[in-house]
């Protein structure tokens, strides 16, 4: 058992508020990320709950006790850093078997613990070897065999692909979701790339000037943001954001005003918005399709072809839309498009960036990664 | 050697030729002092007299060696500079042993505990590097007095060691501001606490920045003039002061030979120092950044 309690907790540096009053529940064995732009307090916080930064205010709770006045190391947790900070003059059995040489665990012990850690990770081989010796892939997995070898009850990951080259990125992202599932551990997991929140988290908190934007599934916070930045952040490419007026409003959804005079209907409740017309309509780039009789009308300015998928970067009155198309579109640039949107994917976002609710929720909005596997013990919420 | 691909032509061997004939030139003219007192200490007194400076002796003699080192006289004593070399030891080992380990534990403060005014303090510090001796002599002969420590070895030890900090405390400061402190927090939870990180994670990686700080204090001690001129008494003035009474300690005849022995013998442990470390020094000097 291991849970993890945020209440409003404040971090100030004189007069600067890095971490503006953070509310967050981690639940038993829950993989939850920390995903925001940079500076907006993710790694902060995350040196709070590991104790190397004090909290100006609030507590801190780890299986409901209090931990703001407990050292780094007894509060039961492992971290692995960005820099891996390896103990450069140590052997990976050595920095690895640290912490219990400072526990005073005997030579034997530690080294059976030690060999354990290593069999997970595939680090046998190279367990005398200094870290100067390893490759990128081979110090983050010493470096996350350092936090296994202490069983701790929360491993805390501050951006531990952010050094390493994309193929390897990618699989060490298998490799952890592997691991959350091995260790069956409480994981929070530091990141600004919202790749690996979305595919790793069961629980992401979407982080901003040392708030909490939204916390949710990774499938609820793609279909259902709370607010612009949300919407913005989450998802790759970005959203377009475009400015629409509302015509009128009914049981049915919203009727809104596209640029070029068309109208259509979005299925988004609209009672709680109180009128004055100005709106912003928010869709995915894979939620714009190419249509010939499409409402919208503008010029290519870039094509990205990937190969499966084209990317067409769209010039429409002042904005440039981003559509991802289909691999073997026939398009050049300064080619003139027509287009849509499919209308139950659509977002709509008032004057002050909050977004109006959907009509229907997302059926997979709910989803967590853990429920993608087949039925087993995991802990429902 | 290097990577460069450059053309052999006639001409660029003749430049490389000449640029290697000035370097030597040079060098010669550096060591020609050194080499001069080395000639001179092992001339008897009447060649020197005779023939020239760079004249090579014809009667090589160790005997101003000896004398200088056992039987010369230095102000009203007649005892070499012998004993004086081991006080100037006896000052210099624990000073600079002391100085650096002061300076290591406050560059490691300064650091990676970084407290409110903490960069305040390192400013006052380097302050310190600035600071002409002559104007802290009444204040810390007062002080010495005070502690009871006048004119003893401890007394001179502490004033180098009070005067080094400032030095080392710069060289450790910028050696470990390049460490990276995810170091230390990892340490920290693995549950090591301020000494154990100094000491198990820090100083491990010390080496270069050591050698720059051992290098330099020894250097700056054991030339030291000032200090020992006036904080030492007769039985514990380091070798430098014991150098200067013994050239100006006449008894009719200038014994040039004897005294270039002596100073032969007062230069030779810096002299030793650099040749065995200085590449260490250098190395210490530019190296950076410690790379996991």
């Amino acid at each position: 058992m291991a849970t993890l309690e945020l209440k409003q907790i404040t971090k100030s540096f004189d007069d600067t508020h890095v971490i503006k009053g953070v509310d967050l529940e981690v639940n038993d064995r829950e993989f939850v990320v920390f995903v925001g732009p940079s500076g907006c307090g993710k790694s902060t916080l995350m040196r709070m709950i590991a104790g190397l930064e004090s909290a100006t205010s609030g507590d801190i709770l780890i299986d409901g006790q209090r931990m703001n006045e407990v050292g780094p190391a007894d509060r039961g947790l492992a971290m692995v850093f960005q820099s891996y900070a390896l103990y450069p003059h140590m052997t990976v059995e050595d920095n690895m078997g640290f912490s219990m040489r400072l526990a005073g665990v005997s030579k034997d012990k530690r080294r059976e613990k030690v060999l354990e850690a290593a069999k997970i990770l595939q680090l046998e081989p190279l367990l005398d070897r200094k870290p100067k010796a390893l490759s990128g892939g081979q110090r983050q997995r010493v470096a996350i065999g350092r936090a296994i070898v202490r069983n701790p009850s929360i491993f805390l990951f501050d951006e531990p692909l952010s050094n390493l080259d994309a193929a390897l990125r990618v699989q060490m992202r298998i490799e952890l979701a592997r691991l959350h599932e091995e260790l069956d551990a409480t994981m929070i997991y530091v990141t600004h790339d919202q790749i690996e929140a979305m595919t790793m988290a069961d629980k992401i908190v979407v982080l901003q000037g040392g708030e909490v934007e939204q916390v949710g599934s990774p499938m609820g916070l793609y279909h259902h943001p709370r607010n612009r930045f949300v919407a913005g952040f989450i998802g790759s490419p970005k959203m377009n954001f475009i400015a629409v007026e509302q015509v009128s409003s009914d049981a049915e959804g919203v009727t809104i005003k596209l640029p070029g005079g068309e109208t259509r209907q979005v299925p988004i409740d609209g009672s709680g918005h109180a009128g004055g017309g100005a709106l912003e309509l928010g869709v995915r780039p894979e939620h714009l399709v190419l249509d010939e009789q499409g409402p919208m009308e503008g010029r290519i300015q870039v094509l990205e072809r990937l190969g499966g998928q084209t990317s067409l970067y769209v010039q429409m009155g002042d904005s440039l839309l981003t559509i991802m198309a289909d691999g073997d579109v026939a398009y050049r640039v300064n080619d003139s498009v027509r287009f849509g949107f499919s209308s139950d994917r659509a977002h709509l976002f008032d004057a002050e960036g909050l977004s109006l609710p959907k009509l229907h929720r997302h059926p997979l909005a709910g989803l967590r990664r853990q429920d993608n596997r087949a039925p087993s013990d995991t802990v429902g919420q | 050697m290097d990577n460069v691909i450059r053309r052999r032509t006639p001409g660029a061997r003749l430049a490389r030729a000449a640029l290697y004939a000035v370097l030597i030139v040079m060098a010669l003219f550096y060591l020609l002092p050194l080499l001069i007192m080395l000639l001179t200490s092992i001339k008897p007194l009447d060649e020197i007299g005779a023939g020239t400076l760079l004249a090579l002796p014809e009667h090589p003699t160790l005997a101003p060696w000896v004398n200088a080192w056992g039987e010369a006289c230095t102000g009203m004593r007649c005892e070499g500079v012998g004993g004086y070399f081991w006080n100037s030891f006896a000052i210099v080992i624990p000073a600079v042993a002391i100085s650096t380990v002061v300076g290591a534990l406050n560059g490691y403060a300064l650091t990676k505990w970084r407290f409110r005014g903490s960069e305040l303090v390192f400013a006052l510090m380097l302050f310190g590097c600035f600071i002409p001796f002559q104007v802290v002599l009444l204040p810390m002969a007062q002080t010495l007095g005070w502690l009871g420590l006048s004119s003893s070895r401890a007394g001179l030890v502490l004033v180098h060691v009070v005067f080094g900090i400032a030095f080392t405390t710069l060289f450790f400061r910028n050696f470990y501001v390049a460490v990276p402190s995810e170091l230390v927090s990892a340490a920290k939870l693995d549950g090591a606490g301020f000494f154990r990180i100094f000491w198990r994670i820090l100083l491990p990686v010390s080496a270069p920045i050591i050698v720059v700080s051992v290098i330099w204090q020894f250097t700056q001690i054991w030339n030291d003039f000032l200090f020992g001129v006036a904080f030492s008494a007769h039985d514990t003035q380091p070798v430098t002061v014991a150098l200067n009474n013994l050239v100006n300690t006449s008894t009719g005849v200038k014994e040039y030979n004897v005294n270039m022995a002596a100073a032969m013998i007062a230069a030779l442990p810096t002299l030793v120092v650099y040749v065995l470390a200085g590449k260490y020094f250098v190395r210490g000097l530019t190296a950076g950044s410690v790379k996991g």
